[in-house]
């Protein structure tokens, strides 16, 4: 139970450990861990990032779903505008096709009866002629009458 | 001990408190080692070969036992942990490494907790005091009699000694030196981190000027004597409980085993073991409760009052 030179024996020793601790041993140590607990909350926070990130993406790919279903339906309602305006145009051409051609039709039609009818009138009144020739024979002039029976005959 | 000497429980208590003594003899001491009387004839260092020449020596002494285990417990934490913090790495750590961390962080909560002021060596000094004095006190759980026995057989057998100068106490924070040479370093921090604190008018202002204070200047000298004296007392109150509080503990511990050991010879292991069970808890308490009293009585040292 003596006091004597002892202590200052440990009171080195203590300088001594105290002295490679905070050289040799508490730096590394605790920037290790202090580096740990920098990474982990980085890796927490890029973590809770990509969370963020995910339900974006998501909110983005709904909304271009959504858009392209619109624009879709736009097209598809367009396309059948067109093609309604088409076949209304088609109908629209066919039909005036089909008057013209109806026109051209009596027109022709109209021109042969016509052509016919001149004709016919030629004919009848060279029938006429002969005939009253034949009925009266030689007392029908055919100069005093000839203006008389083409009368008749433009009458028919 | 000796052959043809009786031992008694006394006699072997007494040769396990005693320390490895190697100190001083004056000129003209006369020296009875166990039937050989002789005169010191001029001043020599050697090893005491009883109490009473331990005594005599004084302050020129050392007592070797206790020197070594601190000193080779010591190594022992430096290298410990000196592994660690080379393979420390932010990566995941291994079993070691992590228990090694689980210490490091344990410390670094206690020092942020207690300590408010900025020191790089509050926190290694924390760590040391604890793992050191827990290999210290640890080494009471060792059964009495295993290292001195050995140590004693080394030495009468190699040496040549005579077995009762075969002192080896194991525990060094049984020994109030260690203890006290802990402490007193602590307060030479105390008035170090103060005098860097608050400089040397600060420090001297701390042990004038409190705790009772006047606005009179008059009346302010007349209170420094009084002022100086209390917290001259209380400074030093401080190192002399913070040694004697872990070396009372551990003395009373050692001492328990030393005398279960006295009582029961090698039943003692058996019935030694519900104490060193408890004895495990006072171990680690007295080891924190030393590092903690570190960590507040040098916050105290950089903090206003």
């Amino acid at each position: 139970m003596n006091i004597n030179m002892t202590i200052i024996g440990q009171a080195i020793w203590f300088a001594l450990f105290v002295f490679f601790c905070m050289k040799f041993v508490w730096p590394p140590i605790i920037g290790a861990l202090t580096e740990r607990k920098q990474k982990i909350a980085e890796g927490l926070s890029a973590a809770d990032r990509a969370e963020r990130d995910l339900v974006l993406a998501q909110e983005k790919a709904t909304s271009n779903l959504k858009e392209a279903k619109e624009k879709a339906a736009e097209i598809i309602d367009q396309a059948n505008r067109r093609g309604n305006q088409i076949l209304e145009d088609a109908k629209e051409a066919a039909r005036a096709e089909g008057d013209r051609l109806v026109a051209q039709a009596q027109a022709e039609i109209e021109r042969e009866v016509n052509g016919a009818r001149e004709k016919l009138r030629a004919e009848v009144a060279t029938l006429a002629l002969t005939g009253a020739e034949k009925v009266l024979e030689g007392e029908v002039n055919r100069d005093a009458h000839g203006k008389m029976l083409d009368q008749l005959a433009a009458q028919l | 001990m000796a052959a043809g000497q009786e031992v008694t429980p006394q006699s072997y208590i007494q040769h396990h408190l005693g320390n490895l003594t190697y100190g001083k003899l004056p000129a003209g001491y006369e020296r009875d080692c166990h039937g050989h009387a002789e005169t010191v004839q001029a001043d020599v260092w050697t090893f005491a070969c009883n109490g009473t020449e331990a005594k005599d020596m004084g302050f020129n002494a050392f007592h070797v036992d206790s020197l070594a285990w601190s000193g080779g417990l010591g190594i022992l934490f430096c290298l410990i942990f000196w592994m660690a913090a080379r393979r420390a790495t932010a990566g995941v750590p291994g079993g070691f490494l992590n228990f090694i961390e689980t210490i490091i962080d344990f410390i670094d909560t206690q020092v942020r907790d207690s300590f408010h002021g900025k020191s790089k060596m509050i926190a290694p000094l924390s760590l040391t005091i604890f793992v050191w004095v827990f290999l210290m006190n640890t080494m009471d759980l060792i059964p009495v009699d295993v290292i001195p026995k050995t140590f004693e057989l080394i030495m009468v057998n190699f040496f040549g000694w005579d077995a009762h100068a075969a002192y080896f106490k194991v525990v060094p924070t049984t020994d109030p030196n260690i203890t006290l040479g802990m402490s007193f370093t602590v307060m030479l921090l105390i008035i170090g981190f103060t005098i860097k604190a608050k400089g040397v008018g600060g420090f001297i202002g701390t042990l004038a000027l409190h705790p009772f204070q006047a606005n009179n200047p008059v009346v302010k000298c007349l209170l420094i004597p009084v002022n100086l004296l209390l917290e001259t007392i209380g400074l030093l109150a401080k190192p002399v409980s913070l040694g004697l509080r872990l070396f009372g503990n551990m003395y009373a511990g050692e001492f328990v085993f030393i005398l279960l050991a006295a009582m029961m010879g090698t039943w003692q292991v058996i019935g030694a073991w519900p104490w060193a069970v408890f004895h495990i808890l006072v171990i680690t308490l007295q080891a924190f409760i030393f590092m903690v009293l570190t960590i507040v009585y040098l916050s105290m040292a950089v903090e206003d009052h």
